[in-house]
């Protein structure tokens, strides 16, 4: 029984392909307009701008807050009710974009916070313009530290994208899922699954890993 | 925009929501104990120094840190049965969860460890502990404590990423507002519904964190 299962497997595996190509589209858009969001936001809440950053914290507090299948059924479900219609696509990518951009957004906080304050005085005192500032002084140093666990917050990302399947977008989880009620072995069919995600994803941990324990030795020294 | 929003239904609904909190608050607390033995397990084996009970840690951290919570979720939904074991949804998701969360904790807690002085240890052992003493007394009580901020932060991780259970059909917060969607036609109320709820379980639990690392801060040197 088993072998009729996996030759049937072997079958469909130019599907799980296409569905791992969805899973990379839907994962690449999304984490390029959350990494520029992010790093709009972050970098504009650490200026002197008492009501934006207020609004920002909010935002970010919201998103993590609540889990992503929500956020996800909300754009889904209401955003046409409000008048505004989104394919199952755009809303996927509207979603992770929302919830990526804030963990996103966090993370630049944070590295921008360590920056001496000095820093940004001494630039001011050699004449520097705020763009200049942080174009040239301040964000350079920030990207360094800010490295490790960005790329962790893309594994994550890239994981999250297995939810959108539940709006019915044909990304390898849903594959997954259609599969199974054809080739009645949840461990096979998920274990494909499963491995496909893991050739995406390893790389990204094992680069965040190398990163982490790179920056230790790095503060170890000093 | 919230016009046509229905407060009458929220509040017919709200037992349902309350009984969809205590399910999700549950869950959550029966997962976190099993994550936390598996995390403790997970880290111990990581940190023995013997290669045949670390190698099976590293490659059980790394293949849950490399594949989606819903693969893992699906894997064991479809999976369980075709291996002949009947187990309820309820505890299919409990396993994934705290099988999944586990991996995270292992690697928190393994950051609380390398933290604890190696002059602690030795001077442990020329104290004549044990190996199990030492853990026991010695690294993890430190260790824990240093964690606890990240491991709250862990929590809230796993706090939402139980929402994933109503897509196999568990009845928690979620799943409360997929009925309410899908009875009443109303997803704006249930699905905003459902986040507050998740809103008031993170609130709570962020306060706690930040709470904790007040403490940290104030006790002379761990």
């Amino acid at each position: 029984m088993l072998g009729v299962y996996l030759t049937n497997l072997w079958a469909s595996l130019p599907f799980f392909f296409k569905g791992l190509w969805m899973t990379v589209q839907v994962a690449g858009i999304s984490l390029l307009l959350s990494t520029a969001g992010g790093f709009v936001l972050g970098i504009l809440s650490a200026q002197r701008l008492r009501g934006f950053k207020w609004l920002v914290a909010v935002y970010v507090d919201v998103i993590r807050g609540t889990p992503f299948l929500v956020q996800i059924f909300i754009v889904f479900f209401i955003l046409p009710e409000w008048g505004i219609r989104l394919e199952a696509f755009a809303s996927a990518v509207l979603s992770l974009t929302i919830y990526g951009t804030a963990y996103i957004c966090e993370i630049v906080q944070g590295a921008l916070k360590a920056i001496p304050r000095g820093q940004t005085e001494a630039a001011a005192a050699c004449g520097m313009c705020w763009h200049q500032q942080m174009r040239h002084v301040v964000v350079p140093q920030a990207l360094r530290p800010m490295l490790p666990p960005l790329v962790g917050q893309y594994v994550l990302l890239i994981k999250d994208t297995a939810v959108v399947s539940v709006i019915g977008l044909t990304d390898v989880t849903r594959v997954g899922w259609l599969t199974v009620q054809r080739i009645p072995n949840g461990v096979i069919v998920f274990a494909l699954v499963g491995l496909l995600y893991f050739i995406i994803c390893y790389p990204l941990v094992f680069l965040s890993n190398r990163l982490e324990a790179r920056f230790k030795v790095d503060r170890n020294l000093l | 925009m919230l016009e046509t929003f229905n407060f009458r239904v929220i509040f017919v609904m709200l037992p349902q929501f309350c009984h969809g909190l205590a399910g999700t608050v549950w869950i959550s607390l029966v997962a976190l104990a099993g994550a936390m033995s598996i995390g403790v397990v997970a880290c111990v084996m990581r940190l023995s120094g013997r290669r045949w009970l670390s190698v099976p840690a590293v490659v059980y951290i790394e293949l849950i840190r490399s594949t989606p919570l819903l693969a893992q979720l699906y894997f064991f939904y479809f999976g369980l049965p075709s291996m002949g074991l009947r187990v309820a949804e309820t505890w299919t998701g409990i396993i994934a969860l705290a099988l999944n969360s586990g991996a995270y904790m292992a690697e928190i807690i393994r950051a609380g460890v390398m933290s604890v002085p190696a002059g602690q240890v030795e001077a442990a052992t020329a104290s004549g502990l044990g190996f199990f003493q030492r853990l026991r007394f010695i690294v993890l009580p430190q260790a824990i404590g240093v964690s606890i901020p990240a491991l709250l932060g862990q929590m809230i991780v796993l706090v939402k990423d139980s929402a994933l259970l109503a897509l196999i059909s568990v009845f928690e917060l979620t799943r409360a507002g997929q009925l309410m969607a899908s009875e009443r036609f109303m997803p704006a109320e249930g699905f905003l519904t459902t986040a507050v709820f998740y809103l008031l379980i993170y609130f709570v639990l962020k306060y706690a964190s930040t709470q904790w690392q007040k403490r940290l801060i104030f006790q002379p040197a761990v």
